[in-house]
């Protein structure tokens, strides 16, 4: 790089260099041409789709399928499974989190391979083992049916399965981040003389806030729209057992389109809600460690 | 499992406890069902389940259209990394946060939009058509689906590596006489090689368990278009339990083995890196 700054004039330079390791503007942009096409074609037109398809017979249809009683009980269930699933995962998530990352143990690579096993699961399987467990015919169908207590075809086995679906998002995020933390900050906080609790509240949440909080969009998302191991679980009754993405599906099913469209819109737009929370959660996480490189002492700037 | 050093923190007990009783409960006590209900099988009859013709179709249906996927994933994947990291143009924060649509949208959503683009008389398929393309209700119209799906792991796992790749590596070979395109295929190329395989593999094993956004596609004739997963609820609604759970455990077993190509992968590419 000097020599070649020193041999040239100073204002050819940066040109040259550009020239060696960038593409002619018109391969660059034909590049960028092929991508963002690829990208309109493959995820840009089928978001258009569905509001076009939703609003295509009249904003008052598309009120109407949305306001729906079946509608709105499908929407009442899935907040309902996504209100217990996502805290649960919460407190699993933080757990491993604080054990795996500030502790050395054994089998603490097989423990994070566990946690990460869901991910490698079908949907449809993920709901199929809950059947095998609970249905008619499973490990306690018997008792089950004996004391009158219905889990599967019913709310509790679809909570069940998405919880199982939903439980690595939040430790897989924390993991990485509380590990690259290391534990010095936490222990000055107890060799002070402050308690466990206080420790993890003024030490340990302020520095994964931004990560837990992605951890949990993520989680939540997938658990408002999870489809297939929920469809297995489920009795597909309606005004019942139905989420939102199970009433998109019985209404296509049945050539309501349009009305099937208009839930799709509004799950599009919990899509669109979750994209733009990352974004800036992923902005913010930015900032924040260029804030710790800053937040370096000056002498250990210097030693460095 | 032993703490194999002492720290001054508190809740090592707690946390492990609720972790190591929530993962027994919650993930290997269901997932347990798979074996033991397979093993109630006599081997012949579990053999004749996994290699029934319409079982082995929809075995070549799904590992066919999910490799097709994660193969155009690969090459558009590595060329919107590479445009996303390399180019500055308008809207282009916007396009990088578009990439993870996917992950964000319900699967649902996306087989119904998907299926009604690419139907005889949609704003694509009314195109392909006249063309003698037929996509929705074939295997082509699977393979959309599963690009759908996949795209954004192959994106996301090779752009960190692309942010990294330093200019000086390039310029060096640039200096050293070679054309671009030389520089692109023998320098960035191979240092991208791993991650895109990662991405291939991520791509891949998530489209064979895909479920929702493949069904409304697919057309679901068996022997033709019928996915694994689709033919496992099938079983399921026939009350074939046992049926359903041995193609079910060949899946695992293919899961499981892809996870541990794709953690040798990533613990490869680290050790790279580090020496």
């Amino acid at each position: 790089m000097a020599t070649i700054a020193v041999s040239r004039p100073a204002t050819t330079a940066p040109r040259a260099v550009t020239r060696a390791t960038g593409e002619s503007p018109a391969v660059r942009w034909t590049l960028i041409g092929i991508a963002l096409t690829f990208l309109a074609l493959t995820l840009l037109l089928p978001l258009v789709l569905v509001f076009h398809q939703a609003l295509s017979k009249g904003i008052a249809a598309y009120l109407a399928a949305i306001r729906e009683p079946d509608a709105l009980s499908a929407a009442r269930l899935t907040l309902l499974i996504a209100a217990i699933a996502v805290p649960v995962n919460l407190v699993f998530g933080v757990s491993a989190a604080w054990c795996i990352a500030k502790f050395e143990f054994r089998g603490k690579n097989l423990l994070i391979s566990l946690i990460d096993l869901p991910f490698a699961v079908s949907p449809v399987i993920s709901g199929m083992i809950f059947v095998l467990l609970f249905g008619m015919h499973g490990w306690f169908g018997g008792w089950l049916f004996d004391h009158d207590i219905k889990i599967i075809f019913a709310v509790p086995g679809m909570v069940l399965a998405t919880t199982f679906i939903t439980s690595p998002f939040i430790a897989r995020e924390l993991i990485p981040l509380m590990q690259e933390q290391g534990t010095e900050e936490e222990e000055a906080a107890i060799v002070l003389g402050a308690g466990g609790w206080q420790t993890f509240w003024r030490v340990t949440l302020p520095n994964i806030k931004w990560g837990l909080l992605y951890g949990l969009i993520l989680c939540n998302a997938r658990a408002m729209g999870e489809f297939g191991a929920v469809s297995v679980v489920s009795g597909h009754i309606r005004g019942e057992t139905n989420t939102l993405p199970l009433h998109v599906e019985i209404l296509y099913n049945e050539y309501a389109f349009a009305a099937s469209f208009a839930v799709a819109s509004v799950l599009t737009l919990l899509a669109f809600v979750t994209l733009a929370l990352k974004t800036l959660v992923e902005w913010q996480q930015r900032r924040a460690e260029a804030d710790r490189v800053e937040a370096v002492l000056p002498v250990e700037r210097i030693a460095a | 499992m032993r703490r194999t050093s002492r720290s001054v923190l508190p809740g090592f007990g707690v946390s492990l406890g609720i972790t190591c009783t929530y993962l027994s409960l919650m993930v290997l006590l269901p997932l347990a069902t798979v074996f033991t209900r397979s093993a109630d099988l006599t081997w012949a009859e579990f053999w004749g389940t996994v290699t029934n013709p319409r079982v082995l179709a929809s075995y070549r249906v799904t590992f066919g259209a999910s490799f097709a996927a994660a193969l155009v994933n690969t090459v558009f994947g590595l060329l919107v990394a590479w445009v996303l990291v390399r180019y500055r143009f308008p809207g282009r924060r916007l396009v990088d946060a578009l990439v993870d649509l996917p992950f964000a949208l319900p699967t649902a959503v996306a087989g119904i939009a998907l299926t009604t683009l690419y139907a005889g008389n949609g704003w694509v398929g009314r195109y392909l058509e006249p063309l003698g393309i037929k996509v929705a209700y074939t295997w082509v119209g699977i393979t959309v689906a599963l690009i759908f799906i996949g795209l954004p792991f192959v994106v996301r796992t090779v752009q960190p590596v692309l942010d990294d790749l330093e200019v000086e590596v390039e310029e060096a070979a640039a200096s050293l006489g070679a054309r671009r395109s030389q520089t692109f295929l023998r320098v960035v190329l191979p240092t991208v090689a791993p991650a895109l395989l990662t991405g291939f593999a991520l791509s891949f094993a998530r489209a064979i368990g895909e479920y929702g956004s493949v069904v409304f596609i697919s057309g679901n004739m068996p022997m033709k278009t019928e996915i694994v997963p689709l033919l496992i609820i099938t079983k399921l609604e026939q009350y074939d339990y046992a049926g359903a759970t041995a193609v079910a455990l060949v899946m695992l077993l293919v899961s499981f083995a892809l996870l541990l190509t794709i953690n040798l992968l990533q613990w490869a590419a680290r050790r790279r890196v580090e020496v």
